[in-house]
């Protein structure tokens, strides 16, 4: 087998260039954020329900996934929307984001039991 | 891929280039924070509770947070340094899509906790980077 770090990285290019290619940026917009890590935690809960080989997992789990969303630009996004002000709308990115993300992997998972 | 010289030329290739480019180094920065996600989780001792992407998140985001208030503060850094830097290795360093399937398969307290020390460590990690920038701005 091919070394896993290698495979992670190989996920980990995909996964960041098609969260760029989607036009997520580092801003108080906080609405792409969201996106990628809702889509990318749907994607890990399909793929972590599955019978997939090692080395998948690696690649567009760890990796993809891993890459595609994002803990950082959330954070940095929402303590800029709380220190300006808007801590409202930081709460509600916090709350939401996390809700959004659990609830993916929650549906990620029955429509791996409903397909299988 | 160095620096335009001053009115450097804005002909075909030149152009072309300056379209890829940020897309090279964004996959090579995500190549790198995947990467070496992978290798804190795998180098951190096996246990009940993910500390590898705990971890993981809480530097990025301290590390964040120096990179974009040190741009603010001192704007030392180009843009091409940001871009590699914060787009392409910090955001596939730190993961939200991991931390919420590791969550869930948590017993109730500690997933509670995960969350509670993600949130609270990786905002604190932000203000903390912005500390730091400050200080040698």
């Amino acid at each position: 087998m091919v070394d896993p770090t290698l495979l992670v990285g190989a996920g980990g290019v995909l996964g960041a260039l098609a969260r760029h290619l989607l036009g997520e940026r580092i801003d108080t917009r906080t609405a792409d954020t969201l996106a990628v890590n809702v889509l990318g935690s749907f994607v890990l809960g399909v793929l972590v329900s599955v019978p997939v080989d090692e080395s998948v997992l690696l690649v567009f789990g760890t990796g993809f996934c891993g890459a595609f969303t994002t803990f950082s630009t959330f954070a940095f996004e929402t303590v800029r929307l709380y220190e300006s002000g808007e801590r409202r709308r930081a709460v509600f990115n916090g709350v939401v984001n996390l809700v959004g993300a659990l609830a993916a992997v929650g549906l990620g998972w029955f429509v791996a039991a409903t397909l299988a | 891929m160095g620096p335009e010289p001053a009115g450097g030329a804005s002909d075909g290739p030149s152009h072309a280039l300056e379209r890829v480019e940020p897309l090279l180094l964004i996959a090579v920065g995500g190549f790198v924070g995947a990467a070496l996600r992978h290798t804190l989780a795998v180098a951190l001792p096996a246990a009940a509770f993910p500390w590898g992407t705990l971890a993981a998140n809480v530097l990025g985001s301290f590390a964040l947070g120096l990179l974009l208030y040190e741009n603010r503060l001192a704007g030392a850094l180009s843009a091409e340094t940001r871009l590699v830097v914060g787009t392409g290795f910090l955001s596939s360093f730190t993961t939200y899509s991991t931390f919420a399937v590791e969550t869930t398969t948590l017993a109730p307290p500690l997933a509670v906790a995960n969350v509670a020390a993600n949130y609270a460590l990786g905002f604190a990690a932000v203000l903390c980077g912005r500390w730091v920038a400050r200080v040698i701005a």
